[in-house]
């Protein structure tokens, strides 16, 4: 408890907390989008493929820096996506298998570059193989303002354009019909996909960013059917996820963050399974007796 | 005045062939009912009119200009099974999806929209069940949502595809009803439509359609056995007064 205490006076430890709450907040809203959009999966595979991005952003310029690392992970992870949809759209394979396909090569690859940085280069590498889990305790204060600027600004985007993207994941044909540019609808949510986990890999890895979307408004969904409260829900929870884990992290000496964030959510989402108000299982039976 | 004026559509879908050449012109204030077999290409006719997918060639005029000026004007109800009714939403949430066209971007729909979509769901009968999450509403009642988001849009010219494919009777005449008034403030409906027994009670318009058009005109010139068995293949004959499709073989 007293060690506790230690921890939450310490500045570096509020400034990560402040980090992974409106992290957790910003993913937990855009989630809901991609939830619905049913991209959860394209989430996951752009997460996974940040990772050669942040390799090469090291092998090219030779020393750790966040701000480059990030505009690597951008860029493969950009990548990842239209390689996905251009698969599907040139060939009979179908999105299922090509997600698999652009997220299992593109993690390969990302993981043959990290071994090879950390066996054959020379110069400051500690932190960069903490991509691949997140590792809260490692962040300093410009890395949590990345953080932080970038999800304010993803959440003002996605406020910004609430009403037109709830029409156009309802109802795509209808929202292009009152004349909505939809595909640029669907790009901008692509891209706000892009930057949370850009600015979310450093905390909660690239193996598990991608639940950090997905999770939280899967848990929302049992309490509400309103897109409005769901998103704000979501990010309610992704914000509590995002504290709580990265507080455990923190204390637990050099536990991963990623995972620990994750399995928070996990939680909450089995508390919601089970009780939530709208069809929540345990919430069914009792209703039914 | 010719409200709708086609011009030469042509669509392909992997290389096929799907509509060919198909012009017709629709008079302002008219109910018309696109009939045809399966596969016609009726659904496809109406998304390449509005513009929802790639056309080959073809223009569209609306009132004498090209659509795309006109868009406005337009209202459109999508095929009931085309979106996802788990989506987290309410009755009244859809209706309003029809004034985001008039609010434009960014901005968020005031009192006075709410209030017209509420007398959009009074219209239908459908007032009662604002508040309710679209997944518990029956298929009858989601088309009289739509229906609702349609008024609400408050357009010139209707495009509905298949609005009477599984409703029940009580909202197939609410639909006509609403139709009847439409055409009444000299408004414009296409309709695709399955129901080969109803079009002389609803339609005073018909475009018959097999990949490409085969007449367009009043009901009671177009709609004759010769013009079906041109659209459908030979399968048609008729009872009484109305035509009955008849299986081959």
């Amino acid at each position: 408890m007293e060690n506790l205490l230690y921890l939450l006076s310490n500045a570096n430890t509020q400034w990560v907390l402040m980090g992974s709450l409106i992290l957790g907040f910003a993913s937990g809203v855009i989630g809901s989008f991609v939830l619905l959009k049913k991209q959860s999966l394209i989430g996951d595979a752009m997460a996974h493929a940040t990772l050669p991005g942040v390799c090469l952003a090291f092998l090219v310029i030779g020393e750790k820096s966040t701000p480059i690392f990030l505009i690597g992970a951008a860029v493969t992870g950009l990548i990842s996506t239209y390689l996905i949809q251009a698969i599907v759209k040139h060939s009979r394979i179908k999105t299922d298998a090509a997600i698999g396909v652009v997220l299992s090569v593109s993690f390969g690859l990302g993981i043959v570059l990290l071994t090879y940085i950390t066996q054959n280069t020379s110069g400051d590498k500690s932190g960069i193989d903490e991509f691949i889990f997140g590792q809260a305790a490692s962040m300093v204060r410009s890395d949590i303002q990345v953080i932080a600027v970038g999800s304010v600004v993803i959440l003002l985007v996605s406020t910004l354009f609430f009403k037109e993207l709830k029409v156009s994941i309802f109802d795509p044909l209808y929202a292009k019909g009152i004349g909505l540019p939809v595909n640029l609808l669907n790009g901008v949510l692509m891209a706000l996909v892009v930057g949370i986990v850009v600015v979310g890999i450093q905390m909660v890895g690239v193996v598990l960013i991608a639940a950090l979307l997905i999770t939280p408004p899967l848990a929302a969904r049992y309490w509400t059917d309103q897109l409005g409260r769901m998103s704000f829900l979501a990010g309610i929870i992704g914000a509590l996820s995002g504290v709580f884990g990265t507080l455990i992290s923190t204390i637990g000496n050099g536990l991963p963050t990623g995972p620990l964030i994750v399995l928070c959510a996990s939680v909450i989402f089995l508390i919601s399974l089970l009780l939530g108000t709208r069809k929540g299982l345990i919430t069914k039976v009792v209703r039914h007796a | 005045m010719h409200a709708l004026q086609v011009n030469n559509i042509s669509v392909t879908y992997e290389k096929q062939p799907v509509l060919e050449g198909v012009q017709f012109n629709i008079p302002e204030g008219t109910l018309t009912g696109i009939i045809g077999p399966n596969g016609a290409g009726k659904s496809t006719l109406i998304k390449a009119i509005l513009h929802l997918i790639p056309r080959l060639s073809g223009e569209v005029t609306v009132y004498g200009k090209p659509y795309k000026q006109q868009r406005k004007l337009i209202g459109y109800v999508p095929q009931r099974s085309e979106v996802d009714w788990d989506f987290p939403t309410n009755a009244l949430d859809v209706v309003l999806m029809g004034r985001y066209g008039h609010i434009g971007m960014f901005k968020r729909p005031n009192k006075k929209e709410v209030q017209f979509a509420y007398e959009c769901l009074e219209k239908v009968g459908m007032k009662a069940f604002a508040n309710r999450q679209i997944s518990q509403l029956s298929g009858g009642q989601q088309q009289r949502v739509f229906l609702a988001r349609a008024l609400a849009q408050d357009a010139q010219i209707y495009f509905m595809d298949e609005p009477f494919a599984g409703v029940d009777a009580a909202t197939e005449k609410a639909i006509m009803k609403l139709l009847q008034e439409w055409k009444e403030q000299g408004k414009t409906v296409l309709v695709v439509h399955h129901d080969l027994q109803t079009v002389r009670d609803y339609f005073d318009n018909c475009l018959l359609l097999n990949k490409k058009p085969i007449e367009c005109g009043p009901t009671e010139k177009v709609f004759t056995l010769n013009n079906l068995e041109k659209t459908y293949g030979g399968a048609i004959s008729f009872l009484g007064n109305s035509p009955m499709l008849v299986q081959k073989g």
